[in-house]
């Protein structure tokens, strides 16, 4: 009962985004609207605020902390955290017809689970292995055609978008092997723990090495919530194109517009 | 007919000078972003005190950057409604925010290595260039283009900087539509919020 409830959720969320881009129409004003689709703007920023003041108590501390780390212990729980993430990659990559990359991430993942102890050691790019592209079922849901739909920003987690969100949903109910052998069955050889462990340390990796970064643009930003809502729509669009081109994150058109003065 | 050919050779030196002199003169948007890499590489690798850092690098980007043509761009639509004198106004204003904002940022790094590696023509207006700020033990490889007005061949400029695929240019084009959307509209709560910016 449970998985056809979330089915029909995930199917009626990516039906109301099928057609939302991101340069949005707002039905009630008739205004023309050159920001991504921000549905529940109050809501998001009051959740933004509420995840930017538990990353201040919480997450850059414990970043702070985990920069303290050696840089070969940081860089081998990277490389664990990388080697996993192959379990949702693998699947997305068949379902995105790149089977030949499906291919490719099985054999790394075998290849650094075994010789390169349980992913610690990024062995498969020492011998020559091409870059490693994570995919996730969001980023599947976008090749297919589904819109982004509304940004949303969700407590803790952060930014997402209504797409993103059906995404995440698919990895709970059976999309994601590592939650499923670790949280959804039980099996003997890893626990709830596991995963969750490997969740937050990911995070805190995540914040660790974007540590000047995000401080940098918050002090630069005239509003940060929109600066940082602006800069995850593009890095996921920029991910779905998977484009190894030096452009083309924008229509060259938006630039014409500044020709006319 | 002699004086003829003299003056038809005379056109013909004159043309080939002319040819020859532009095209020495114009500068590859690549070398030009490696140049700028490299002055500015050499301001932070130095001992300056970070005010010091700060003026070099404004003085770079008041000579290498298109900030009136980045202005008007982050502005989108809204500039379309705008007088004259607001437009002043405005890019008044915008210069000395972007000046801040970009060396302030810039300031925070010490002595980046960042690789120059190709360019793509896009149009006669623009050029992409693409490099790649090498890796540090704390940070990994970032991949970063610029985009390159070539309008005038002999003075390219920078006009938007293009991180991992995110353009700096469009998030705050997408940060000063949201302040003045908030605020019903109203250019001048943009205006505010800049000169709030500049004075901190």
């Amino acid at each position: 009962m449970k998985k056809i409830i979330l089915t029909f959720l995930i199917t009626i969320s990516l039906l109301f985004s099928a057609h939302a881009g991101s340069e949005s129409e707002n039905s009630l004003s008739g205004k023309k609207n050159t920001n991504p689709k921000d549905c529940f703007e109050k809501v998001n920023r009051a959740t933004f605020a509420f995840n930017n003041g538990l990353d201040k108590v919480i997450f850059k501390p414990v970043a702070k902390l985990y920069r303290q780390l050696p840089s070969p212990a940081r860089t081998g729980l990277g490389n664990m955290l990388n080697n996993l993430s192959n379990l949702t990659t693998i699947p997305n990559n068949i379902l995105q017809g790149s089977l030949d990359t499906a291919g490719t991430n099985l054999a790394r993942f075998g290849l650094n689970s075994t010789v390169g102890i349980l992913g610690i050691f990024d062995v498969a790019s020492s011998v020559g292995f091409p870059e490693y592209i994570k995919e996730d079922y969001g980023q599947t849901f976008g090749t297919m055609g589904f819109g982004e739909g509304c940004y949303v920003v969700l407590p803790v987690l952060g930014p997402s978008t209504v797409r993103d969100v059906a995404g995440t949903v698919i990895s709970f109910v059976g999309g994601d092997p590592w939650y499923n052998v670790t949280v959804k069955n039980d099996t003997q050889y890893f626990t709830e723990s596991d995963y969750y462990v490997s969740r937050i340390t990911g995070g805190v990796d995540f914040r660790a090495k974007n540590l000047e970064t995000l401080e940098n643009l918050e002090n630069n930003a005239i509003d940060f919530y929109a600066s940082v809502r602006s800069l995850y729509i593009q890095d996921r669009k920029q991910k779905i194109i998977n484009s190894k081109k030096i452009i083309d994150t924008q229509n060259d058109s938006d630039w014409e517009e500044i020709d006319t003065e | 007919m002699n004086l003829k050919k003299k003056i038809f050779k005379f056109f013909l030196i004159i043309y080939f000078i002319s040819t020859h002199s532009t095209n020495s003169l114009s500068l590859e948007p690549k070398d030009f972003v490696q140049s700028i890499v490299d002055q500015a590489s050499q301001i932070l690798s130095k001992s300056y005190s970070k005010e010091e850092k700060i003026a070099k690098l404004k003085l770079i980007a008041k000579e290498n950057v298109d900030i009136k043509g980045i202005g008007f761009y982050s502005l989108g639509s809204h500039r379309k409604s705008l007088s004259d004198d607001k437009k002043k106004e405005y890019i008044d204003i915008f210069e000395q925010y972007f000046l801040k904002s970009f060396s302030s940022r810039l300031a925070e790094y010490t002595d980046p290595k960042i690789e120059v590696n190709d360019q793509e023509k896009l149009n006669e207006k623009y050029t992409m260039v693409s490099s790649v700020l090498l890796a540090t033990k704390d940070k990994p490889q970032i991949k970063i283009d610029w985009r390159i007005i070539t309008k005038n061949p002999d003075k390219p400029l920078i006009i938007d900087v293009v991180i991992e695929g995110v353009s700096l240019a469009k998030v705050q084009k997408e940060e000063f539509n949201s302040t003045i959307q908030t605020n019903d509209g109203d250019i001048n709560s943009l205006l505010f919020s800049l000169k709030e910016f500049v004075n901190k």
